[in-house]
Parts: structure tokens; sequence; C-alpha cells
């Protein structure tokens, strides 16, 4: 098992979101996480990646047999867990490319040839019908949300993690972004890349082979099933879920 | 957000990965030992028997000695400036205002001592030039000591040379009417100390016409423990002439206080064009009581790039005085007080000319109880019809203990000009640390990068081994508690 997660209750200050939570996924696996707004969707990303906004109270939380739990949140990276933010942040004076460069290098350990890391983020931009000119603008500075969504995958295949986790709860993404979102997804998948896909849209999960689908309310995953769970939710919503 | 989250965030510090990792603090505290009897020094305080000797030491021309007696006066009147930070650390009676190496002026770096070589070695110098900048003139304690201008310059007409050179030489009397013109003894006290006591500097003369494509540059540094640092540059650009000036400076560590007054005088010609940079990275005990000044003709334009580390105290305001219509100043700025520092800086625009503009953009970044102040000023007098003026600064805090504080002055005397102003106070968000380490990057590594980025308005505007130190130097400053 890649990522397995047992009893897991996490919160901030203000109240407990996750409320002994289970889910466990096999490398290369596709797992799609749906659920009502305010069930922790977003808040599971966040506890798994180490973000310092949540403090987990009880359970376990383990990546590749170890326990992620006080693991900082850049050696989680490290490991190679990635999470793709809902509005990723905006850094004016560092660039896209010196950017990627140091996260590249810090989890290589080894200097970042700049020729060839050049020529890899041509190809992956071409694989992305993105426009290089992209890696030299500001991380994410003055990027319309479309923008921001194709840098963060842009990020995704040059970083290349074994387990990520896209959050794309919010999407009103242009067909645009949208194609480019697709793509990044199938090319990570293809390349045996483990995903766990947090959404509300279906536009994105076309033509994608899912593995298992949850359903998250309110800090527990209440129902899993496969593939067709995505069609069954668009068509019924949750009410058959709630109060369960 | 308040909340705690499983894995405290007090990372223990990564610095084998660095964004830099040749960073060595060394290397901006070194010292070298200097043996007593290769130096000349004043005696301790200021009498007119010191200047008298400086003087004698200097061969100054009559002229000069004059000058400094009158200034010594102006000096023994004025009153210590009572509306900045704090300088009762300073005493003037324990100041040696005046270190000489026993070294001529040298032609070749071979002739360079070493002991004066191996300093210059570890601030780079000549790499420097072996980068093919356009000239060399490396200040040690008070005298130039090596000195060198490509020839494709020199065939231009353009001089770069010491001060004491320039008060001898051809250019005696072009030095004679500018020298302390623009910012008269009579200034402010240290500018009259400056007028007494000034030793060194640089003398720049770009003929009309004269395009000098490469920066030419020059490097100071503070050697001998008490030894103030009064270096004068005159840098005068004539008609449609364009010159880059780059100014580096950088003083090793010690304990009793110094002071550093020097003056920078530009003037900038009709239609010519000057960019002034300047990266100081003074010991953390210094007072720097720096003056600076341009004024520009018709057409002309003046660009200041700065960056300011180190000191205790710093005063420093360059002004540019756009008196010809048309003329044009800008200024691009950053300020970094760290721990025990209080940084009083900014910049003043005075619009004399008609559509005539300016644009001030500056940075400060504070950290571990550092102040810093940004004070500006804006004047539009009633002649400057047409004109237009923008002001805006930015400061970023990295702690709760520090602080900054902004005081934008504008006195517009016409209703025919344009002026705005922006401040912004900001902190590094939690949030943005978070996604930077979601990609791998520590988190010390990550707050690094958001400043050199916050700091890059003024770093893209820089030569690129100047903007690699100062993203030396901010890393430095950031890794220190």
């Amino acid at each position: 098992m890649i990522l397995d997660i047992k009893g897991l209750r996490a919160g901030t200050e203000e109240g407990e979101i996750l409320k002994g939570l289970d889910l466990s996924m096999n490398a290369g696996e596709t797992h799609v996480l749906m659920g009502p707004n305010g069930a922790g969707k977003s808040t599971l990303g966040n506890v798994i990646m180490g973000s310092p906004a949540y403090k987990v109270t009880e359970g376990s939380l383990e990546f590749e047999g170890e326990s992620l739990l006080g693991v900082a949140v850049n050696e989680r990276a490290k490991k190679g867990i990635f999470l793709s933010f809902q509005n990723p942040l905006e850094v004016p004076g560092l660039t896209l490319e010196a950017f990627l460069r140091s996260a590249i290098r810090e989890k290589s350990g080894k200097p970042v040839k700049v020729f060839a890391f050049r020529k890899k983020m041509e190809e992956t931009a071409a694989l992305l019908d993105m426009d290089m000119a992209f890696a030299e603008r500001d991380l994410n500075t003055g990027f319309s949300g479309g923008e921001k969504k194709k840098a963060e995958i842009f990020q995704l295949l040059l970083l290349e993690p074994k387990l990520a986790i896209l959050d794309e709860t919010d999407s009103g993404l242009d067909v645009d972004a949208v194609r480019t979102v697709s793509k990044g997804i199938r090319l990570f998948k293809e390349n045996g890349g483990t995903l766990l896909i947090i959404t509300h849209s279906t536009r994105i999960l076309d033509d994608l082979d899912i593995d298992r689908t949850h359903v998250l309310v309110d800090g527990r995953i209440v129902h899993s099933g496969d593939g067709t769970l995505v069609e069954e939710i668009n068509a019924g919503g949750y009410a058959k879920y709630l109060g369960a | 957000m308040e909340a705690r989250t499983d894995n405290p965030i007090d990372i223990s510090e990564d610095r084998s990965g660095g964004l830099i990792p040749e960073v060595e603090r060394g290397l901006y505290d070194f010292k070298d030992e200097e043996r007593d009897e290769d130096f000349l020094k004043a005696e301790e305080g200021l009498t007119e028997d010191i200047i008298r000797f400086i003087s004698k030491e200097k061969h100054d021309p009559d002229w000069m000695l004059e000058f400094r007696l009158k200034s010594l006066e102006i000096y023994n009147r004025l009153e210590v400036p009572d509306w900045g930070p704090p300088i009762d650390g300073l005493n003037m009676d324990r100041i040696v205002t005046y270190v000489k190496p026993k070294t001529k002026m040298s032609a070749s770096w071979d002739e360079v001592p070493e002991d004066i070589k191996n300093a210059f070695e570890k601030l780079g110098i000549p790499q420097a030039e072996r980068e093919a900048l356009a000239g060399v003139g490396a200040q040690y304690d008070s005298e130039l000591v090596y000195h060198n201008l490509r020839k494709d310059v020199e065939a231009q007409g353009v001089v770069y040379t010491d001060m004491e050179s320039a008060l001898t030489g051809e250019y005696s009397e072009m030095v004679r009417s500018y020298f302390m013109k623009l910012v008269p003894p009579t200034d402010h006290k240290f500018a009259a100390l400056h007028g007494a006591v000034w030793s060194g500097g640089s003398f720049v003369y770009a003929p009309p016409g004269a395009k000098v494509e490469i920066p030419l540059q020059s490097y100071f540094r503070l050697n001998a423990p008490g030894a103030g640092q009064f270096e004068h540059t005159l840098i005068i650009i004539d008609e449609g002439a364009d010159v880059h000036f780059i100014e580096g400076c950088s003083a090793p560590k010690y304990n009793i206080a110094n002071l550093h007054a020097g003056c920078v005088e530009l003037f900038v010609g009709k239609n010519a064009h000057l960019r002034y940079s300047t990266i100081e990275n003074w010991s953390k005990n210094m007072y720097n009581l720096n003056t600076k000044r341009a004024i520009c003709e018709e057409g002309g334009t003046i660009e200041w790039i700065s960056g300011s580390f180190g000191s205790h105290v710093s005063y420093l305001y360059p002004t540019s005085v756009l008196k010809g219509d048309h003329s044009h100043g800008e200024f691009t700025g950053i300020t970094f007080a760290g721990k025990g520092q209080n940084l009083d800086t900014g910049a003043k625009m005075i619009h004399i000319g008609k559509n005539t503009s300016s644009f001030i953009d500056t940075k400060s970044v504070c950290k571990s109880g550092g102040i810093s102040t940004y004070r500006s000023s804006v004047e539009i007098r009633k002649s400057a019809e047409g004109s237009k003026a923008s002001v805006n600064c930015g400061s970023l805090m990295l702690d709760s203990v520090s602080r900054s504080d902004t005081i934008p002055a504008m006195d517009v005397r016409t209703d025919k000009a344009d002026v705005g102003h922006e401040a912004k106070i900001g902190r590094i968000s939690d949030e943005a640390v978070f996604y930077m380490m979601s990609r791998g990057i520590s988190e010390t590594e990550a707050r690094a990068m958001i400043v050199s980025g916050f700091a890059n308005p003024v770093s893209k505007e820089l030569p690129l081994e100047y903007a690699a130190e100062m993203n030396n130097l901010i890393k430095l400053e950031m890794e220190m508690g």
C-alpha cells in the first residue's frame, strides 16, 4: 500500500473536521474523493501534505509503510507526495523556473543541469500545449485561475511525485485549462503515478480509468465504490449518503 | 489560523543544499592583521592640527587646506541631527579619521602588497576585472591602491581616477569648481566633517557624447579598528554621455564604533544618462551617515540602484535635483535591517524644471528586532509645471519583534503636477511557506526565496555578479539570528 490512513482525526482550534477517516490506496491506482461542501475533502489533502493549519489528534497516516506524523512538509514532498492547491500562492520576483529548479535540487540533493532542465521543461510544456513563456513569469503572480491550474499540472509532471493529490473542488475552469489538467493527469497516470483526485467536476474525469470512488461526509468516508459511482452521484447527488 | 499541526514547523535548518550553496559568512567578516608600523595614523580626535596633518600628508593644494579648515569650523558649530535614529554611541574623539596604507597607487595587480591583495581576493576584485569590467578602483581604507581603466573606455576620453590624483592632475580646476558644491559643508554636521577630513574616493569625468557600455566599478571597505572612512565620489557626465558606475562596499566586523561619512556628488549634463549602483554591506557596528546627491540638467537622467545591508545605524537618502526641463530621476532600493540595526533610509526628489519626472521604488525588510524606517521626500516647486512623481514603498516584516515605519513627505507647489504614492507593509504568509514546502523546499529556503523575490526589483537592475552577491547577503541575513 502506498497510502494507508486509519481512524484519522484532525482539525483546527475551531473544531474537528476529520472524524475517524479510513482510506487506503495501492501504488498506481486512481481514486476519486467526492462529497458535499464542508465535508473535509480539502482538509484531507492538506493533512496528508502536513499543513500547519491542521492538527492531527488521533489515528495513523502512513506513506509506503512509514508514518508521516511529525514529518516536515518538505520531507513529505521529498518522499514523493504532491498536493496541487486550489489557490496556488503567488511569489513575486521568483520565476516558476527558478522555483522548480530549487524544488528539484532539494529533492535530488544534486545541482540541476540548466540546459537539460530547460529541455525537459520545453518537452513538458509541449505535451501540455503550454507556452514556455509561463516558466519565465513570476510564480503564479498575476496568473488567471486557469493559468494557475495549468502551472500546477506543469509542476506535477516535472517534480514526478509518487502520489499526487489534486484538489479540484472549486473547479470553474475554462475549457482550455480542463484540457490541460486532463492531459496532465493522463500523462502522470501513464507513468505509473498514484492519484487521489478531490473533485465535483466530472469533466476532468472523462475517459479516466478510475479504480475507486469515495464519498466523504462529515469527516468520514461513508461509502466507496468503483468508477461508476461518480456517474451515480452526479445523477443523484449526496442525499442518500447524508445522515448515514 | 493559529492551529498547530501534526508536524511542528520548526524544521531544523537545512543548509546543505541551499539556493546559493557557496555562502560563507566568513567572507564578509574577515579582517587581515594589520601591523601598526605599516600605517600612519592621525592622532585620535579632531583638531585643526589633525586637519593640517591630513592635508599635508595628501599634498593638498592650498585651496583644499582652506576648504578643510573652513569645514572644521562649520563642523564645530553644527549640532548632531536629532530627528533620526540615535547616534550617541558615536564618539568623534575616538575616531581615527585617517589611515593610510604605505602603498603608492599600483598600475598592475602584481605590485599590490600581499595582505591587501588577500583582502581583495576575498572580495572578488580581480575576478571581476577578468570578467572585463571597465575599470577597477578599489579602496583600501583611505587610499586607492589599485586602479585600472580599460583602454577602449580611455580612448573615449573618459577619466576614472582616485580623487587625490584628480585634485592635483589635469582635472584639478574641474574638481575645484565642482567639489562639495552640490553637498556644501553647511548641509549638515557630517557633511562638514566630510569636508574637513575627506580622504580617498573616485573621480569620473565623461566628455560629451561618451558612451561607456560596461559599468565602471569601485569597491570600498574599512579595515582598521576605529577608522572612519570619508571617501568622496565626484562624477561629472557631460552632455549626451552615458555611464554606469557601480560601488560595492563591505567591511569586516569590529567592536569599536565605526563611522562612515562619505559623500557622493553626481553631475548629469544635458541629455546625459548616469546609472549609479551601490551594494553596501557595512559591519554591524558601523554608523553610516552618508550623503549622496545628483543634479540633472535639461533632459538628463539619473538612476540610483541601492542595496543597503549591515551597519548599526544608517542615515541615507540619495537626493536627485531635477533642475533642467524634462530631466528624470529614478530611485530603486532595498534596505535590510536585522538584529541591533536601525536603518533610516529613503530617497529625495526635488523637481525644479518643467516636465520633470521621478520614480521611487523602495523595499525594506526587517527581522530579529531590526528597525527600518523609510523616509522620502518629493518636492515639486512652483516652476516645475507638468511634472510627474510616483512613490512606491513596500515593507516586509519577518517577525513581530521587528519594526517598519514609513514617513513619506510630499510638497507640491503647483497644480500642474501629477503625484502618486503607494505604501504596503506585509508579512510572509504561512500559507505561502506551506505551498513552497509542499514542493520539497525547506522552510528556511522558502522564506529566503520569498525575500529574494521581494528584493528582485532591485537585483534585476544589477549586473549578474552583484545581483548574486546581494542574494548571498540576503541569505546570510536570513540565516542569522
